[in-house]
């Protein structure tokens, strides 16, 4: 059996400070291969801190961290980087669009890194861009388009490198209610298709369209039961 | 379950090829215009300064130079060479009095004449027969075509001619010094200096002479003259006075002419060709134009590192997504790098060309030919790229340690 894409157990992360930080809190968290995740807390909770830990954009200070079963907190800096382009997908809120490159560039921009060959660099954006509903804009500067376009484009990108997590930070956040229900049906559409996702947001409309949901306070994870409602 | 037909990324190595660093670069640079065209302005400007005065140097030494060629550039001179015999440094040949004439039937030779020193035995050189006025004045002989070969002028009377010379006449022309010396400053009397009890009607008075200076000190009496009374065996130096430019040309033939059958024997000296008299004049002009370049590259040079730290500050979220997207720190760093590498590089391509044109249009309007190394804007381009490598040292460090985390929460 294939491991879990995630599994973290007694992970923590302290920011010495002054004033000394404990961020994240003994977190034991498993993401399953084809889940779809939600993490939701208050701003200030932790949760971006998570995000950044799951992310390999920073290290635990102490606890393991696997990642599709190698344990990424002994990598040196160089292959997180390696592992964080190929297996992560990143979706944020404020997008991170290049100006002035097209959508299709932005989205080959993925690959560029990890020594994807030209051709089929370009094949497969204009095929995972065509996924997304943007087949019409490859041409399109990313500052012409709609926000919720802007956010298929970063969506399109995350999921060009064929990643084993797509880790959404607040994905709605700039978004109209429209354009964020059209998001969230992609990923519902994506996680039909197998997509393992993690949704990092403070919006419990949003976290509710996950099939599993985790609770961050002050640091400390808990369990949200599938069917109960947050007071 | 995995998403079907899903396949693992193709694990070669992580460097990216050196033609997509440059696409990023190229695109990073072509994203804002406006901003690149002020970037290079530094380094156009100083380019076009380093180019154009190097360029305008070249040309004005070209055209000073000209002007040098034709005093200095036109002087031969022969004589026979030495060697070390027994008896200390002994000719190996000795010079033909006609040397003059076989020299100025060459094309290309102006004048020509033969020089020597002529010992007198010890006699003293009087102004006044039998005064106690002695001077040691030294004498010497000259063929008539010496003083035109040698740009004499004359401040009263004239030189002898090839009548006093075939005569052997007693005649003496002066020095300028030398009749200071003896008390004449007037021909128009006709007086007489005396070496030993030997009077010599003084002809002439030289002003002034390009070369050979000793002549002013001396007192000059024709070759034969100096042959038949004192023993003088043969002329010590030809001077010879080419036309303009043909110089080398006389330095190479002379010999033959003096001696067909022991040219070698012969030392020749000729002035240098053209060009490296040029380029010492060059060198002293271009000097402080290039000090001045130079000045303007590092304003260049810190005004795309200043640029170029700026663009990081801005474009952080975009360090922070490549990183997000695999980028490692090199990545990043060679990024900013190649990028005012590349601004660098236009801006010198730009100068470059600013900096010839500079050239052309001041030599067309002040007349001149304009002379540029072909070396110098070719690597006019490159010495931009250079300075914009160097002054993206330290943007690109600052770019290689930004945080991706920071980048990403921010904006």
């Amino acid at each position: 059996m294939t491991p879990p894409v995630v599994e973290m157990s007694g992970v923590g992360r302290v920011f010495p400070g002054p004033p000394r930080v404990e961020a994240v809190r003994d977190v034991d968290l498993t993401i399953a291969q084809g889940e779809y995740l939600s993490i939701i807390g208050p701003s200030g909770s932790g949760k971006s801190t998570l995000l950044h830990l799951l992310g390999l954009l920073d290290r635990p200070s102490r606890g393991v961290y696997r990642l599709d079963g190698v344990d990424v907190g002994t990598l040196s800096e160089r292959r997180r980087t390696r592992v964080r382009g190929e297996r992560i997908g990143f979706v944020f809120q404020a997008f991170h669009l290049l100006p002035h490159r097209s959508v299709l560039e932005n989205v080959e921009l993925a690959m560029v890194y990890l020594r994807v060959p030209r051709k089929e660099r370009t094949a497969r954006a204009v095929a995972t861009l065509e996924r997304v509903g943007l087949g019409h804009r490859l041409d399109f500067d990313p500052i012409t388009l709609s926000g919720g376009e802007r956010q298929r484009v970063a969506i399109a990108r995350a999921l060009v490198a064929q990643p084993s997590l797509l880790l959404a930070d607040e994905p709605t956040g700039n978004l109209d209610s429209g354009n964020a229900a059209s998001v969230l049906d992609l990923f519902d559409e994506l996680h039909a298709d197998g997509l393992t996702l993690a949704v990092i947001t403070h919006d419990d409309g949003v976290s509710a369209r996950a099939q599993r949901r985790v609770r961050i306070v002050d640091g400390v994870m808990s369990d949200v039961a599938s069917a109960g409602v947050i007071a | 379950m995995r998403r079907p037909g899903r396949q693992r990324l193709t694990r070669r190595g992580r460097r990216m090829t050196l033609r997509d660093l440059l696409g990023e670069a190229l695109a990073g640079v072509a994203a804002r215009p406006s901003r690149l065209a002020l970037t290079t302005l530094g380094t156009v400007l100083g380019i076009a300064a380093l180019v154009a005065t190097i360029g305008l140097g070249q040309t004005a030494a070209g055209q000073i130079s000209d002007r040098f060629d034709a005093v200095a550039a036109t002087r031969v001179t022969v004589e026979p060479g030495e060697t070390d015999g027994p008896d200390g440094q002994v000719a190996l040949t000795q010079l033909p009095w006609d040397a003059p004439e076989r020299l100025e039937r060459l094309a290309g030779v102006a004048s020509a004449g033969t020089f020597a020193t002529v010992d007198v035995g010890g006699d003293p050189v009087r102004g006044v027969p039998y005064g106690t006025q002695q001077q040691t004045v030294p004498v010497a002989a000259a063929s008539p075509g010496l003083f035109e070969a040698l740009g004499a002028r004359l401040s009263g009377g004239r030189v002898f001619d090839e009548g006093h010379d075939a005569r052997g006449d007693a005649v003496v022309v002066l020095g300028r010094y030398a009749a200071d010396r003896l008390g004449i400053n007037r021909v128009d009397s006709q007086p007489s200096i005396f070496i030993g009890d030997r009077a010599f009607t003084v002809i002439g008075i030289l002003d002034g002479v390009d070369y050979r200076s000793e002549l002013q000190d001396s007192v000059i009496m024709p070759m034969t003259t100096a042959s038949e009374l004192y023993g003088l065996e043969a002329p010590e130096v030809l001077e010879v006075r080419t036309e303009l430019g043909a110089a080398q040309l006389i330095g190479r033939q002379a010999p033959i002419a003096v001696d067909p059958n022991n040219p070698d024997l012969l030392d020749v000296t000729a002035p240098p060709r053209p060009g490296s008299l040029r380029d010492n004049v060059s060198a002293d002009v271009n000097g402080l134009f290039l000090a001045l370049g130079g000045l303007a590259l590092l304003v260049g040079g810190l005004g795309i590192a200043n640029v170029t730290l700026l663009s990081v500050l801005e474009r952080v979220s975009e360090i922070g997504l490549r990183r997000a997207v695999g980028a490692g720190r090199s990545h990043v760093a060679g990024q900013f790098l190649v990028e005012s590498g590349i601004v660098g590089f236009l801006g010198g391509l730009i100068g470059s060309t600013v900096g010839v044109l500079a050239t052309v249009g001041v030599s067309v309007v002040r007349d001149w030919t304009p002379l540029l190394d072909i070396r110098l804007a070719l690597a006019a381009p490159l010495l931009g790229g250079a300075i914009g490598l160097v002054a993206g040292a330290y943007p690109a460090w600052r770019a290689s340690a930004v945080e991706p985390i920071t980048a990403l929460r921010s904006g």
